[in-house]
């Protein structure tokens, strides 16, 4: 490994400040520089180790008071598979009325996590 | 399941709201809350909870729920909760015009046109999006022209695809949720481009939404031109300088069929101007007094009206004191007139309300002019706090406790934000 491969940088999220993170990962440890506080410390390990992302979108229902249902992910799912849990429900349909916090998709992808509408819809 | 009660319209409320987005929900249970009993809200979707049932991404509610909601989450449970505190809930329909004297014209897609009279107005229209018109961007006139929130309720309520590839003028988080939505949805999105050195949005969408899906950046970079006869066929794009001056020389053209606009947000105001508020030149929204009170007698507003907000939670603790205000109102429970007046003073743009009074609690929304770190931010010479931050796109929020007051006798405090060193 070269030192360059050793280095990520994040952007941290926390607040506006917006402290540019590195991690450096050597053979036992990873180091965390860049932050100003506690949370860019954590947040740069988690999104090195773990990224993880709640994932929100649309499905599609039948006879309800708007053509579309907008729905999540229970709790987060890897980040590398939030494109691919949206595909995995593109050709979903259900049929109104639903109710908010029904699952809609259990288990998606197999991570445990289920599919939840977002909202009530009503019949149209 | 979210059904709102069938309306028998009155022709006389204790209090109507105008808007049932999450501005108006707030107030109308704020209304209820201070004891006003008959409450009308009216708003002109086919279910109230506004912008909040497009915005389907997550974030909202951290302050005022304590969890992390969609923003339909978000509208349904202030809906159920209006719903449950039987407030009449009036939608497809729109206040027309209204007077001084607080009586309104409603104009409903199921009951016709109504005259009705409130002892008491709360104004919570919100705001709109602004469009092409506003920054005058030269070229054809072709349709794929939209502002990213009517893309949003395209996508996320109809099911429409504004477009197969998108170009994004300007950097505010509706553009840059867009930006993530449209790419999940199978639009190429090309990248966003923003006028200013730094972008608008928070950072967390800089990351979730652009980051997470290598979507181009472009800072100091603006739409020069739209191209297309009936549908935009390419823009041309130029980097500016520190003038905000486009340099021609350097332009290039992206082909495209689309190109949304998250550019900012308006307060929509029109029935504030009908009825002559005296308005905030910066905020462009009505000057309140700490009830949220308008320059009319028993007129109140809040939310986007008033000011724009970033965060709905804001929004809701504002909109629930203007409730609070009307309530007592029509109650009779009024409390005493402010005595002080807040003035901006350096770095500070606008504060809302305008004007405070020394018997209690207040919440003072302020905005800075530039970013600073490491500053303090001061109340004429009676309150101060330092704050490690403060940037124009985050509103600056300040507690001012009652007995900071006390011992002052003047009529205005002048606001200012002054780097420490
Ligand atoms: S490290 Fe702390 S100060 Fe820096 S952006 Fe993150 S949360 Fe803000």
């Amino acid at each position: 490994m070269t030192e360059t491969d050793r280095l990520s940088h994040y952007l941290c999220i926390g607040c506006p400040l917006g402290c540019r993170l590195e991690v450096e990962e050597t053979d036992d440890d990873i180091i965390v520089r860049g932050f100003t506080c506690k949370r860019g410390k954590l947040y740069g390990r988690q999104e090195h180790t773990d990224p993880r992302r709640m994932v929100t979108t649309t499905i599609a229902v039948r006879g309800g008071r708007w053509p579309r249902l907008p729905v999540k992910t229970r709790d987060t799912v890897p980040k590398a598979l939030v494109r691919e849990v949206c595909a995995a429900l593109r050709d979903l349909e259900v049929k109104a009325p639903v109710a908010i916090g029904t699952t809609v998709a259990a288990n998606v992808l197999n991570t445990g996590v289920d599919i939840v509408a977002a909202r009530d819809m009503p019949l149209a | 399941m979210l059904t709102e009660h069938p309306v028998h319209l009155n022709d006389h409320y204790d209090v109507v709201v105008v808007g049932g987005g999450p501005a108006g929900m707030a107030a109308a249970l704020g209304a209820r809350e201070a004891g006003a009993d008959h409450i009308l809200m009216v708003d002109r979707e086919k279910d109230a909870g506004g912008i909040l049932w497009q915005c389907i991404h997550n974030g909202f509610g951290l302050h005022h729920f304590k969890e992390e909601l969609t923003g339909p989450e978000y509208a349904q449970r202030y809906l159920e909760q209006v719903i449950d505190h039987n407030i009449d809930v009036l939608t497809d329909s729109y206040v027309y015009d209204i007077d001084r004297d607080k009586n309104l014209l409603v104009m409903s897609g199921s009951k016709g046109i109504h005259r009705i009279g409130g002892r008491a107005i709360v104004l919570a229209m919100g705001a709109r999006e602004r469009t092409r018109g506003a920054i005058r961007i030269p070229g054809t006139r072709p349709s794929g022209v939209l502002t990213a929130g009517l893309a949003q309720k395209f996508v996320n309520m109809q099911g429409y695809l504004p477009g197969r590839r998108v170009v994004i003028l300007g950097s505010g988080d509706i553009g840059l949720i867009m930006a993530r939505r449209l790419t999940l949805e199978g639009v190429e999105v090309i990248g966003v481009f923003e006028i200013m050195p730094h972008v608008n949005g928070l950072n967390r969408n800089v990351v979730q939404c652009l980051h997470d899906f290598d979507i181009p950046l472009h800072l100091s970079t603006t739409v020069v031109e739209i191209h297309g006869r009936d549908r935009v066929e390419k823009v041309t794009v130029a980097p500016v300088d520190d003038q905000l001056r486009p340099d021609l020389s350097k332009a290039w053209d992206i082909p495209c069929d689309t190109m949304l606009l998250s550019i900012g947000l308006i307060p929509e105001n029109e029935l504030s101007r009908r009825i002559k508020l005296r308005l905030d030149p910066v905020t462009t929204g009505p000057q309140v007094a700490s009830t949220m009170e308008t320059s009319v007698d028993g007129i109140f507003a809040c939310g986007n009206v008033v000011h724009v907000h970033d965060l709905v939670d804001f929004v809701s603790q504002e909109s629930e004191l203007a409730g609070t205000g009307a309530g007592e109102y029509v109650t009779g429970h009024r409390r005493p007139a402010d005595n002080i007046r807040l003035v901006p003073g350096d770095n500070v743009t606008y504060c809302v309300p305008q004007t405070i009074s020394t018997d209690r609690e207040h919440t003072v929304y302020l905005r800075v002019r530039h970013p600073e770190r490491k500053c303090t931010i001061h109340f004429g010479d009676v309150y101060r706090r330092k704050l490690a931050y403060v940037f124009p796109a985050e509103m600056v929020t300040v507690k001012l406790q009652p007995r900071v007051l006390q011992a002052f006798h003047g009529d205005t405090l002048n606001v200012r934000v002054e780097a420490r060193e």
